[in-house]
């Protein structure tokens, strides 16, 4: 029992960074589109498990209501409508694959450098840093609300009218059909 | 029971206890003493009222009045033949149920029934009291509707596969009027958790002519007519219950599901139904909140009188829910979908901004 008060919190983390992963392996497997999404979904809730691990509630429960209730349901929709069967006729490699393992590779260089080079605080000294402002402990809303709408505004709204203007680019792209 | 806790604490340890055996034991306690007696009572209120509004006597076989007629419903239910379709998928056919009830079952836990503990012995009225509570509400609530898009694609029956489809549509319109009604409370509360919401709601305006609650404020007043029709849609209940529209496809998403796995569907529905009548209690009612101080039953201990004012509330809401279903048709579904993309969205984009400005104008 000590041992699980003790742990907890990492026996947490790997559980639901072996759902995040497998789940994205089985996208990328399975054959039946409808399963495809369900696997997506799968990775989309433990990632958001993952962020609630690290006390950044705000940004975990956006990410449910926005991938997991949103877009999925958006996904199944589509895919329930056109009726997609299985594709087990369709070939599984496409000649690609040199190109493809020189690009994964080239990632997987990336994200080796940035992992060496990083220092790693030990986790419980950083447990408050995503719910912090000004160095006053506050939640993880506040902390985003400020960083967005205060630290980062310029960024943001850029954001804001690109997102908007593609908006308005699939309109104009669904009004011409 | 003083005894069996002390036990716990000791075994689990002071981390393990608060963390995930004290809110366990308070989440069972919940379902078991108050969400599940209350479903199986409203199914019966809903037969009895329904039963006058179209002049019958509704169910008055089982007990005095009928009384007992929700322990006979669900004996029948758990004995009743469980039938798989042989083409159905049979893990996601299986799983359905669950999703559709688990989410709602969740929420439960971030609803404030009465007000926080004031000390002297008194409990906190709620599970607990999360920075992001509304948006974690409707985070769930939109996680439900998987449920009926997996039980509907399962069955492998066109009915069902309508029906889900119906419901993927229908929760994909109705979700950001939804959303977007209740950043109107958020605007004038200032804070994301349930009991800051309410908190913000005491005192009185009008020289004490009316209680504080946003449903009184001047863009309250429409976010609040918004939330309700999008919280009823949500719920797929009457005038918006095109998933299971019987007229026109069985019973839609659950036409192949039968004894208790049909159960769970509906005691998913009428959680929905509670769900949304007590956060619109919450958001707009003024929650455990009494409409006046001399009204406030102080004299009860440990806040109960606050936790009678907000099942009152709770239940005037419910009965709300009944009479819609008692008294208009169903909508057609280009209806509905022109109901919410023309009108609701609109008018909840337009609150949010005039709410925005009303405080930034006048900041007390």
């Amino acid at each position: 029992m000590e041992f699980l008060a003790a742990h907890g919190g990492a026996i947490l983390f790997y559980l639901f960074a072996a759902l995040a992963v497998g789940g994205a392996l089985l996208v990328i497997t399975l054959r039946n589109p409808m399963y495809c999404a369900f696997a997506l979904l799968l990775t989309f809730l433990a990632v958001a498990a993952l962020f609630l691990l690290r006390q950044a509630e705000f940004v975990g429960v956006v990410q449910i209501f926005v991938y997991g209730g949103g877009i999925m349901v958006l996904f199944l929709f589509v895919v329930m409508l056109v009726n997609l069967h299985n594709l087990p006729d369709a070939r599984r490699f496409l000649g690609q694959s040199p190109l493809a393992v020189a690009v994964a590779l080239m990632l997987l260089g990336l994200f080796g450098a940035l992992f060496i080079g990083t220092h790693f605080a030990p986790s419980p000294e950083n447990l408050d840093l995503l719910r912090t402002v000004d160095g006053v402990v506050v939640g993880n809303t506040e902390a985003v609300a400020m960083s967005l709408y205060r630290d980062y505004l310029l960024p943001f709204e850029i954001a804001s009218v690109f997102l908007l203007v593609a908006m308005i680019g699939a309109v104009v792209l669904g009004r011409r059909q | 029971m003083p005894g069996l806790l002390q036990w716990l604490d000791e075994f689990a340890g002071p981390t393990l206890f608060e963390f995930a055996v004290s809110p366990t034991l308070k989440i069972l306690a919940l379902l078991f003493l108050f969400v599940l007696p209350l479903i199986s009572y409203i199914v019966l209120a809903e037969r009895k009222i329904l039963g006058y509004i179209q002049a019958r006597v509704g169910p008055n076989r089982v007990g005095p009045w009928g009384l007992l007629q929700p322990i006979a419903d669900v004996v029948k239910l758990l004995l009743k033949e469980d039938v798989i379709p042989v083409r159905a998928v049979r893990w996601a056919f299986v799983l359905a149920p669950c999703l559709v009830v688990a989410p709602a079952f969740v929420i439960f836990s971030v609803i404030p029934f009465g007000p926080p503990s004031t000390g002297e012995g008194a409990p906190n009225w709620f599970i607990t009291d999360v920075n992001t509570g509304l948006l974690l509400v409707i985070a769930l609530a939109t996680i439900g509707v998987y449920g009926l898009i997996i039980g509907g694609w399962a069955s492998n029956n066109k009915f069902s596969l309508m029906g889900g489809l119906r419901s993927a549509a229908q929760m994909i319109s109705y979700e950001v009027p939804q959303g977007f009604s209740v950043v109107v409370p958020i605007l004038l509360a200032g804070t994301l958790s349930l009991v800051g919401i309410v908190q913000a709601q005491e005192g009185h305006q009008l020289f004490g002519l009316l209680p504080r609650w946003f449903v009184f404020h001047p863009t309250g007043i429409f976010a609040f007519f918004v939330y309700m029709v999008a919280g009823i849609a949500e719920s797929n209940r009457n005038p918006f219950d095109l998933p299971e529209a019987e007229t026109e496809l069985v019973a839609g998403f659950h036409t192949e599901y039968s004894g208790m796995r049909f159960a769970l569907f509906f005691l998913g529905e009428y959680a929905n139904m509670i769900v949304v009548s007590a956060i619109a209690v919450t958001l707009f009612f003024g929650g455990w909140l009494p409409p006046f101080d001399f009204l406030g039953m102080a004299f009860l201990p440990m806040g109960l009188g606050g936790v009678l004012w907000f099942v009152t509330k709770l239940f005037a809401f419910l009965f709300v829910y009944i009479w819609f279903r008692g008294t208009f048709p169903r909508y057609r579904f280009d209806q509905l979908m022109d109901l919410g993309w023309k009108w609701l969205i609109p008018m909840a984009l337009i609150l949010v901004v005039l709410t925005a400005l009303l405080k930034l104008l006048f900041p007390s």
